[in-house]
This record gives structure tokens, C-alpha cells and sequence, in this order.
């Protein structure tokens, strides 16, 4: 049965997402197994099963071929979905950048993951940062409920023909993947009130209008086209919070706000994280602001395009940042601290930053963490320049 | 209707266009040419990373008068599924869904994602443009490079042989593959317009000469396509719902009325080092490939 009216359900994140992209309407999904993925296809084959999704799955053979697959239906035509983790992303990862090239309006969910040797099927954002400068736009939910809207949301932002770039939702694996929580879903009417017709998706492939898709360039034409895809992946921050805060009118529940910002007003140090870790966070920011001191949270609900102006908006006056990445770059440091940095940078903030990677290999993170490193902060026994690695409450 | 005879009387329409970038005397050339009368003009083409990635033309041109999509060197058979499930689902369900690859596409990097399509069923015409050899990024070897090529890596000809990809579509059980040769282009039309009348995953491995990798001059490319199924060495036939038959003219050859395999070898500058062992050996592979074929139609005739 569709979802007549509001509902509350308790679901895990994938099988919230995999509800999100039922109510989407979605016409073809192309999709391969991998932990902790996998339970989003499963659920959404079950849909289809059932008569609850008029959509095709494409049970293909690799993921490499389930980015291609969802290539060749997009470029068709049709409203695509799929979605992978870790090794199934970087075994995608060709197709993917091919993708967000040819400007196809593709939805897809990664469900963060740790990237092997050793296997390892917890979460880390090495995975979805690979990404980073794909032209994929990036979402980072941090429970169930957000990863519900944002994949409604990603839909109308990857169809907008100004737009048209494959949207990504990340999240982490088990934390949000796999634990259940009380999603609120919209009734279909809303849904499909909220969404664009799905037919006015233009099709690259057409018989009755043949062209051909991607021959070889000028070099200076080529240059043009990545630049004309840098200013649709800039001037779509207006529309992701034009998206976002329609959504906000719609649920109460805001997305217009591209940071999540928690008690940052007044703060002298703000904590920077995304995803499940930001929960732990703000826990943290908590339980320091009883003990009197200012501290904030940031989470970064969209990692690209960098929400650039929101942050330093956030930052406001605070003296330091604490910049807690469950991703490195080898040789460089935290990624959303280098992120940030060029921020700080670019716009001469007057702030300390300091990097510290923390939860790699889905190593857990708490509250304590947090309060830990805020502490030795305030204490002065790090070195700005060196990147922190905090692991179960111990540097190593 | 009236069969057509002649090859300037298969489709009045051309959908490959003056102005490609193919080189000149390319077999590929001659192959889009008749596929795409045969296919068009309510047809998608996809095509990887190859020689056909070029012959496409210069942005914002193209050499084909039909929706063509290039994909990814391993993707072809991917996003060809991906096209004809969408075009399902927009109630699109008369387009040709057609790929074209190279050897390396098909026999090598493509493969796991054509065996996938196969698999999986879907109503896509798959054609093997078979140079044997990696032409675009300047002639390296194979899994489709017959014994004793010369290559840019297999400088001194290919030890191992050539990997028998039909064989292997046929174990997919698939409705209908075939092979053809770009010197019989009335036969690889009619395979092509057979293939587009089934439903299902459709097959058709061709052989198309290219003159700078083979190495014989441009003039030349339908004579060395003849002469290759003149000795034997391609055979044209067709299996269609798991039965095999031999098309002419290779269907008076299972006795032995074939050219020399020498005719054939002797055209070609890549064969400089097939000789000796080597070429008895390049013969042995030609032999083999009848028995299988004789063994297959006395299984059948049982
Ligand atoms: C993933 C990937 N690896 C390598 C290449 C480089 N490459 C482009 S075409 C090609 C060879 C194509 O050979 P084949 O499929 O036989 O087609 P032909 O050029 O002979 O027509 C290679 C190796 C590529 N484009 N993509
Ligand atoms: S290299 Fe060979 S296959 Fe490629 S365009 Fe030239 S003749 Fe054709
Ligand atoms: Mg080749």
C-alpha cells in the first residue's frame, strides 16, 4: 500500500532511504551487494515485488556496471537510483566520475564505509571523500530522518536543469544503516506535489532528436565544459537551500540551513563534524556548556559544493576550531580540516584550527573524545601544525 | 520483397556519415556503414573506449545520423542495459538497442559486463567489431590477437592463441549470435536485420581487417577480409536457438575447399614471424576450429 498520509515509522536509515526513493517514484535501479548497503536494494526489490514501485532493477554483475547501467537509463531518460559502499564505490569509481561529466541527474546513496586491507565493514568517510572532487554533489545525513529528506530532496536538486549533477547521500554504515529510530514520512501526494515531474528529465538519447554524446573536444571547449560545470556546482548552493527550506515549510524540519549549527552563537571554540559523530558532538557541547564553557558544534550537512559561506557565518568570532575528520588524506591531513582551512585562509579568519582524525576504521566516537581534545585544546599541548590521531580516548 | 543483391541496394539511407575519422581502407568503417543501415534510424548505438571512440568525429559533429553514447572502455553491455530498461519504462519499446566494441572492449576489459547483459537477458543487439588487436592506443595485443601476431607487445608474435569468444557466448544460451565478415556485408545485413526480429541478447562477432595494425596497405582490407574466410581461418555461420549453420561461403569448406592459410597470412605484415612451428601450430588452431564446428553439426544432425 503507498503511503497515504503522515506517518511515523520506526526504520533503520537504509530502509528510510530505501522508502525516500520508493516515494520518489524512481523508474530504474541498477544495483549491486555490499555491506552495509545492501539492505536498501534488498528493501527497494521487496518494493518492487510487492507492487509498491512500478521500477526496474537491474540485478547487474558489478557495481562498475551499476553505475554504468544507471548512466545508460539516466542519459535515456528515466528518474535513476542506486547505491554502494567502500570497495563497491571505488570499483564504481570510473563511472562515476563519468557520471557527474555527462551531467546526468543520478541519485545515489553511500553508505559510508572503512576501504580495505584489512576488510573491514565499519564506518569511515575515506570512502565518500574520494569523491570529493568528482562534481557529484555530496550530502552527509547524521540519523535516519535526514537521510529520508535528503534523498527526497537530492531528486529535485539533481533534475533542476540548471543543475543537472548526480546528487550523493553519504551516511555511516551500522550507525545510521543498520540502528532503528522514528522516521516521519511524507504521504505520496506530498511527494509527488514536491518532486518534479520525473518526464521532464531531458533524454540525451533520442531517436526522434539524435546527437551524439561526448566527442572528442577542443581542449579549449573541454575546458569550458568543466568550467561550466564548476558554476552549476556553485550556483547550486541557492537552489539546495531554496530546495531545503521548501522542505522546511513542508515538514518543519529545515534543511535551508546547509550546516547544522548547535549553540555556536556565543561559542569561543566550535567542534566541526559530520555524519553519526556529530550526534556525539553535540552531546559534548552539552555537557561543557553546564560546566559553563562556550563551545558549538558544526555539522556539515553538505560537503560539496562547500557550504562556504554558512561556515564562516558560523564561525562568527570564536577563537579556535576543532576539526574532527574520520577521514585523512595520506600525507596531508584531516579532510575536512583541509577543507576548512582553505576557508579560514581565503577570508583571513583570525582562528586557531586544529586537525584531529578520530573513528578511522569505524573506530567508535564519543562525547568523551570530544571533551578530551577540548580540553588538551584549552591545555596547549598540541602542535596547530601536526594532525592529532585520537583513538578510544588515547593519542596514537 | 526481393532480396537484395547488391550491397549499394541494402537500405537507401545512409546513417554513417562523410567526414568520420576512420582511417582510410578501415574494416570498422565498412561494419558501422552496413550496421547502421541495417539498424537505423529508431536505433541507440553505445560504444567504448576504441577506434569508434574517434571515427565518432570531433565535438560538436557527429559521423552518425542516430543517438550514439560513448561509455567507458568495460561499460558497453552495462549501459546498453541500462538504455533499454529505461526506454521500457518511457513506453520507448520499438528503438534498437545496439552496441558496438572492439575486441579489447569485448573479449578483455568488457567482458564480466557482457556476460552480465547476456545473463540477464537483455534485448540489446551486441556486435564485436574484431580487429584483434588494441587499435587506438596503437596496436598491443588481445585476447582476440591470433597466434603469431605481431603486436607492439608481442614483438615477436603472439605466443598463445586466440580465445574463442563465440564458444563462449554460445554457452550463455543466448537466442541467436552469429558471425559475419565486412567482405560479405549482404550476409552480415541479413544477420543483422535477424538479430533485430529476436527478443533477447543477440550476438554478432565480425571481422574487421585495419589496415596500419595488420599491416597491409589500405586497398586492400576487403581482400583480406575474403581471403580470411576463403582459407578457413573465419568462418561465417549463425546459431539461432542453439542451432548451428554454416553460411555460405564458408558452408562448402567443412571438407576442406578452403585457399591455403598461407594466401591469407602472406597479406599481412603482422605475420612476419608466423612460420616454422608457429604457423603449424597457427594451422592447427584453423583445423581445430572445423572439428568443433563438424562435431557441433553432427551432434545437431543426431
Ligand atoms: C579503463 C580504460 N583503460 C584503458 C583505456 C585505454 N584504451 C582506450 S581504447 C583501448 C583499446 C581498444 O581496443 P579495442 O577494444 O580492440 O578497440 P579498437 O581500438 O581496436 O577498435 C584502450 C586500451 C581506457 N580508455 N579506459
Ligand atoms: S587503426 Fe584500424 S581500426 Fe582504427 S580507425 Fe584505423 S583502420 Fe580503423
Ligand atoms: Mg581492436
Amino acid at each position: 500500500m503507498s503511503i497515504t498520509s503522515r506517518v511515523k515509522k520506526v526504520l533503520t536509515g537504509n530502509h528510510a532511504t530505501a522508502y525516500a526513493v520508493m516515494q520518489a517514484r524512481v523508474d530504474v535501479i541498477p544495483a549491486y551487494p555490499i555491506t552495509p548497503q545492501t539492505t536498501i536494494v534488498e528493501k527497494l526489490d521487496e518494493f518492487i515485488e510487492n507492487g509498491l514501485l512500478d521500477a526496474s532493477m537491474i540485478r547487474v554483475e558489478s557495481e562498475h556496471s551499476a553505475m554504468a547501467a544507471a548512466i545508460g537509463a539516466s542519459a535515456a531518460g528515466a528518474r535513476t537510483y542506486t547505491a554502494t559502499s567502500s570497495h563497491g564505490l571505488l570499483y564504481m569509481y570510473e563511472n562515476l566520475w563519468w557520471a557527474a561529466n555527462a551531467r546526468l541527474p543520478i541519485v545515489a546513496t553511500f553508505v559510508t564505509r572503512a576501504i580495505g586491507p584489512p576488510w573491514n565493514i565499519w564506518s569511515d568517510h575515506q570512502d565518500i571523500f574520494t569523491l570529493r572532487d568528482s562534481g557529484w554533489i555530496l550530502f552527509m545525513a547524521k540519523n535516519a530522518q535526514e537521510a529520508y529528506d535528503l534523498t527526497l530532496q537530492a531528486f529535485k536538486i539533481a533534475e533542476n536543469p540548471n543543475i543537472r549533477l548526480p546528487v550523493g547521500i553519504g551516511y555511516d554504515g551500522f550507525y545510521i544503516s543498520h540502528t532503528s529510530e522514528p522516521v516521519e514520512m511524507l504521504a505520496q501526494d506530498e511527494v509527488d506535489a514536491f518532486l518534479p515531474d520525473k518526464r521532464s528529465i531531458k533524454p540525451l538519447l533520442d531517436p526522434s532528436n539524435p546527437y551524439t554524446i561526448g566527442n572528442l573536444p577542443e581542449a579549449s571547449f573541454n575546458f569550458l565544459i568543466r568550467k561550466n560545470m564548476w558554476g552549476s556546482m556553485e550556483s547550486s548552493i541557492d537552489y539546495i537551500k531554496k530546495v531545503g527550506y521548501e522542505y522546511y515549510l513542508l515538514t518543519g524540519r529545515n534543511y535551508g540551513d546547509l550546516v547544522d549549527k548547535y549553540r555556536c552563537e556565543d561559542a569561543d571554540t566550535i567542534f566541526v563534524s559530520i555524519g553519526a559523530m556529530a550526534n556525539e558532538g553535540m552531546v559534548a557541547v552539552d555537557r561543557l556548556r553546564s560546566k559553563g564553557h562556550k563551545v558549538g558544534h558544526m555539522a556539515l550537512r553538505l560537503l560539496r559544493p562547500y557550504p562556504e559561506d554558512e561556515v564562516i557565518d558560523s564561525i562568527g568570532n570564536a577563537e579556535r576550531i576543532i576539526v574532527m575528520s574520520r577521514a585523512v588524506s595520506m600525507g596531508k591531513g584531516g579532510i575536512l580540516f583541509t577543507d576548512l582551512i582553505d576557508v579560514v585562509y581565503r577570508n583571513r579568519l583570525n582562528v586557531d584550527v586544529y586537525d584531529i582524525v578520530v573513528g578511522l576504521a569505524g573506530v567508535e566516537v564519543v562525547d568523551n573524545d570530544f571533551i578530551k581534545v577540548y580540553n588538551d585544546v584549552l591545555d596547549g599541548i598540541f602542535d596547530k601544525r601536526e594532525t592529532i590521531f585520537l583513538m578510544g580516548g588515547k593519542y596514537v | 520483397m526481393s532480396k537484395p543483391r547488391l550491397v549499394s541496394t541494402i537500405g537507401e539511407k545512409e546513417y554513417y556519415y562523410p567526414g568520420h575519422a576512420a582511417c582510410h581502407g578501415c574494416g570498422a568503417s565498412i561494419g558501422l556503414r552496413h550496421l547502421l543501415k541495417a539498424i537505423g534510424p529508431n536505433a541507440i548505438l553505445a560504444v567504448p573506449a576504441g577506434c569508434t571512440s574517434i571515427i565518432a568525429g570531433r565535438a560538436n559533429l557527429s559521423t552518425f545520423g542516430i543517438p550514439f553514447i560513448h561509455t567507458a572502455f568495460g561499460s558497453a553491455a552495462s549501459v546498453a542495459s541500462g538504455i533499454i530498461e529505461a526506454l521500457d519504462r518511457l513506453g520507448k519499446k520499438d528503438v534498437n538497442v545496439v552496441v558496438w566494441a572492439g575486441d579489447g572492449g569485448t573479449f578483455d576489459i568488457g567482458f564480466a559486463s557482457l556476460s552480465g547483459a547476456a545473463e540477464r537477458g537483455h534485448n540489446i543487439l551486441y556486435v564485436l567489431d574484431d580487429n584483434e588487436a588494441y587499435m587506438n592506443t596503437g596496436i598491443q595485443r588481445s585476447g582476440a590477437t591470433p597466434r603469431g601476431a605481431w603486436t607492439t607487445t608481442t614483438i615477436k608474435g603472439k605466443k598463445e592463441g586466440k580465445k574463442n569468444i563465440l564458444d563462449i557466448m554460445r554457452a550463455h544460451n543466448i537466442p541467436y549470435l552469429a558471425t559475419a565478415s565486412v567482405a560479405y556485408p549482404l550476409d552480415f545485413h541479413r544477420k543483422v536485420k535477424k538479430a533485430l526480429s529476436i527478443k533477447g541478447f543477440k550476438f554478432i562477432h565480425l571481422m574487421s581487417p585495419c589496415p596500419p595494425g595488420w599491416r597491409f596497405d589500405m586497398h586492400l582490407t576487403v581482400e583480406v577480409a575474403r581471403k580470411a574466410v576463403l582459407s578457413g581461418v573465419w568462418i561465417l555461420m549463425e546459431i539461432e536457438n542453439g542451432l548451428l549453420r554454416l553460411n555460405p561461403p564458408s558452408n562448402t569448406m567443412l571438407e576442406k575447399r578452403r585457399l591455403p592459410v598461407e594466401e591469407y597470412v602472406k597479406m599481412q605484415g603482422r605475420f612476419r614471424f608466423l612460420k616454422g612451428e608457429l604457423l603449424e601450430e597457427f594451422k592447427r588452431d584453423v583445423e581445430r576450429n572445423w572439428e568443433r564446428i563438424k562435431k557441433i553439426l553432427e551432434e545437431q544432425s543426431r
